[in-house]
């Protein structure tokens, strides 16, 4: 079934209006559609989900990564000094803005690892928690993941009442596969190119894969892709810059279009578990087993999983080294644990490595950005000119 | 004066004399340790794996032990203070700011001088376990090692031994033992001694058998202890001995205070008036006023969800099968680790479970900036309790390293109002007992 078609048949701009206006709608009118068709859906939280076991039990994976919305019903359920993505997670549930069948959440982080345990006292669809190896230096982490996905999948085959084949998912994993595989392309546009798609657009087109069936996103992609290489802007005099502090809670659209006014962003963590596979998952005669070993072998990096082949300032590295950027912007969510302490390393980092940053905090829900863009513009100025 | 009497003296009051001294005892040797520029292990009170580091020699070091000392001792606000400008965040946990600063500063304490770590041992019970360490690794050059240990995934859907789903947790535990040892060989340079990690596990075993005891003595009206000064006492003897001979003759000693107490109808407070459960982590900065402001109504915490967690799960009272050394030693960090995080995210079931049998009168959560682990899902857990018992509660809210966010009036405020109701509920069923 389908569920996003506004884009179809339209020029590049009206699609990138299409996307960006979904991305930011908080009807959720794209989940609305599917149940409305008669599917359902698991809700995932930040930051990786092997969307795959999902997908292959005919659900909707969707990617729970904060709303814009007031977390007026989410409120009561939360003390202070917590990050916003948390709230209005929930309050995207307790609204009934997105009406779930499963959700599944991950002990990234002190806030985080509690949703699973809050949704369950307010909802009576499981609400569970899926283990990542938080120790993936382990020689048994690779197994013991295959077996933490065959419970999940149990878990899923449960709510759709029929059992998931491994033909299923080496199935699913084709079509993630290629998801994957059209996001890297995307991603190495705004890297070689960065003029020819804006912060935003590139965002949204992300973002959009986490509340569409993936084989639609994959259609979109495969149309958009070309026609972004296709396009005739100049190139301008532009600072290149990493963004790195999305890796859970997103900066809101208006701020990473205020970044794409501002400078090229030649790579990012946002969203980054929907990219947290690196290359494509072999086939193989056990599927599981493949998901499994590429979180642990072919997976990318986030402050709230300890790798020791990844010091996470190492590989802030190679993410400005290998996309040639000038300087890197280096934020945090407001009350995000993870991310505020890992922007003590980076900038140590950056200051021996003598690269220009500049340091930020932000909230989703945020939407005044004049004093934040002026910074940002003096900062990109300093360098520009000096 | 009489035996009675002279036995009395001898024992009341005994736990929280020789956990004191313990106490000192052991900050005294880490400064040897220091002095001496030996090893030592840095570690957490969720899952120490103080068992297998005292079978290398290793001395521990807790770093949460050493960071509330400087809050109890009210210099809290310089080490904060110090990690701030360094560049960690207001909203950072005040555990690991006060111990960047000891580190900054050379290890210097106010309770001595803290080694460096050889090695700094975590579980994932607590995410900033993992950031806190990183940091160690970072400044220390350090080897981190990560216990994996894969707790609830849903309320009420624990496994156990013989499960499928429990017996892959349980390898996957074990296997991450046996390469912690190994890493230890490394560390130290000695072998790994089975026989002594068997004696080791002896001594844990009556530890945790003796601190369910002494929880459980807490059933008896008057409670022999306060869950939150005297409670913290034992529980810093807890981690730092555990799988000590000390530590195994302190719980001996302790539960025969609490059983005589219970026994001969010693409380805690002289006069109980109400039995509270405290939920979360102590309000270090102003730990006995805090206490106080319960204990002048007559409130008495009898019991504390932070006896369960930061004892590891110890409350439990799991025993090591001492001819399995090291696949019970798996089962039991499983078990016991898994039991510490359902104390802090489905303590709700818990509660639901006790409170009659402690004969529970108010629950008092604690929610506090610095802990997202312990606090994020409190207000909801609250909301769900309430419709389960009819116990009132209190939710006050503050830090455990930070008096920039504890307001001593506006919490009295609130902690008044809830003995107020607490109050006009006791004489309400007083009426209705004498009219029934």
């Amino acid at each position: 079934m389908s569920v996003f078609n506004e884009w179809r048949d339209q020029p590049l701009d009206e699609i990138m209006y299409h996307c960006r206006e979904l991305v930011e709608d908080t009807n959720f009118p794209t989940i609305k559609r599917w149940r409305e068709q008669g599917g359902k859906t698991l809700g995932h939280f930040q930051v990786y989900f092997p969307e795959e076991l999902a997908h292959a039990a005919g659900l909707m994976p969707i990617k729970m990564c904060g709303t814009m919305l007031e977390p007026n019903n989410a409120d009561s359920h939360f003390g202070s000094y917590l990050c916003s993505i948390i709230k209005t997670s929930l309050e995207a549930a307790l609204s009934g803005g997105i009406e779930l069948d499963v959700f599944v959440s991950h002990p990234i982080c002190d806030a985080a690892r509690n949703l699973a345990a809050i949704f369950g006292r307010n909802f009576d669809y499981p609400c569970q928690i899926l283990y990542l190896p938080q120790n993936p230096n382990s020689s048994e982490s690779a197994n013991w993941l295959r077996d933490e996905y065959n419970r999940m999948r149990r878990l899923i085959e449960g709510v759709v009442g029929h059992e998931i084949s491994d033909e299923a998912i080496a199935r699913s994993i084709d079509v993630f596969n290629e998801n994957r595989s059209l996001m890297r392309e995307l991603y190495d546009i705004k890297r070689e190119t960065p003029w020819l798609v804006t912060a935003d657009e590139a965002y949204a087109l992300v973002a959009i894969g986490g509340m569409i069936p993936r084989e639609e996103h994959n259609e979109l992609l495969v149309a958009v892709l070309p026609m972004l290489r296709e396009r005739e802007t100049r190139q301008e005099d532009r600072i290149r810059v990493v963004f790195e502090g999305a890796f859970c809670e997103q900066p809101p659209l208006d701020l990473i279009r205020m970044l794409g006014r501002t400078c090229y962003v030649v790579d990012d963590d946002f969203l980054v578990g929907m990219r947290y596979i690196l290359e494509d998952i072999p086939a193989t005669d056990d599927p599981v087993f493949a998901l499994a070993e590429a979180y642990i072998e072919q997976s990318s990096y986030s402050p709230v999983q300890h790798d020791n082949r990844k010091p996470k300032e190492d590989m802030l590295l190679k993410r400005i080294k290998g996309s040639e950027a000038d300087a890197a912007i280096v934020a945090a969510a407001k009350m995000c644990e993870p991310g505020l302490e890992e922007q003590v390393a980076y900038i140590h980092m950056l200051d021996e490595e003598d690269i220009p940053y500049f340091v930020s905090e932000f909230e989703e829900n945020m939407s005044s950005f004049d004093q934040l863009e002026l910074q940002i513009e003096t900062f990109l100025e300093n360098i520009l000119f000096a | 004066m009489t035996t009675e009497t002279t036995h009395e003296t001898d024992i009341v009051g005994r736990g929280n004399r020789d956990g004191a001294q313990l106490f000192r005892d052991w900050f005294a040797e880490l400064g040897q340790t220091a002095e001496k520029g030996d090893q030592s292990a840095y570690v957490f009170v969720m899952g120490s794996m103080n068992e297998i580091l005292k079978t290398f020699d290793l001395p521990v070091v807790f770093p949460e032990i050493n960071s509330l000392q400087t809050a109890v001792r009210r210099v809290a606000g310089d080490f904060l203070s110090e990690a701030e400008d360094y560049g960690y965040s207001p909203d950072i946990c005040g555990y690991v700011k006060a111990d960047v600063s000891v580190q900054l500063r050379g290890g210097e304490h106010p309770m001595g001088r803290i080694p460096k770590p050889s090695i700094a041992v975590l579980t994932n019970a607590c995410n900033t376990y993992v950031k806190w360490a990183e940091i160690w690794e970072r400044m220390h050059g350090c080897p981190m090692f990560t216990l994996d240990v894969p707790g609830t995934r849903q309320a009420g859907t624990q496994t156990w031994p013989g499960d499928p789903d429990f017996e892959n947790d349980r390898r996957y535990v074990q296997k991450q033992t046996q390469e912690l040892i190994a890493l230890c060989e490394k560390v130290t340079g000695k072998k790994f001694d089975i026989d002594k990690f068997r004696e080791i596990l002896g001594y844990a075993n009556a530890m945790s058998v003796g601190w369910k005891r002494v929880i459980e003595a807490n059933k008896a009206t008057p409670a022999p202890f306060n869950a939150l000064t005297d409670g913290t006492i034992f529980l810093g003897v807890a981690n730092g001995f555990r799988g000590t001979k000390e530590g195994a003759d302190y719980f001996n000693d302790l539960v025969e205070e609490m059983e005589y107490k219970a026994a001969n109808g010693i409380g805690a407070l002289a006069e109980e008036i109400y039995r509270l459960v405290f939920i979360g982590v102590p309000c270090y900065p102003i730990f006995r006023r805090f206490n106080e402001l319960f204990s002048e109504w007559g409130g008495s915490f009898i019991n504390s969800t932070y006896l369960w967690f930061a004892s590891g799960g110890s409350n439990l009272g799991f025993e090591y099968d001492l001819n399995k050394p090291l696949e019970s030693f798996a089962e039991g960090t499983l078990i016991s680790v898994r039991d510490a995080m359902d104390s802090m995210f489905h303590q709700d079931r818990m509660l639901v479970d006790m409170v009659d049998e402690y004969a529970v009168d108010g629950i008092v959560y604690h929610p506090i900036k610095s802990c997202r682990t312990v606090s994020t899902g409190l207000a909801d857990s609250r909301g769900y309790f309430a419709t389960k018992k009819d116990v009132p509660s209190l939710f006050v809210e503050s830090d455990m390293m930070d008096s920039r966010v504890i307001s001593e009036a506006q919490m009295k405020n609130r902690i008044d109002a809830f003995f107020e109701g607490l109050a006009s509920r006791k004489q309400q069923a007083a009426i209705a007992g004498k009219e029934g």
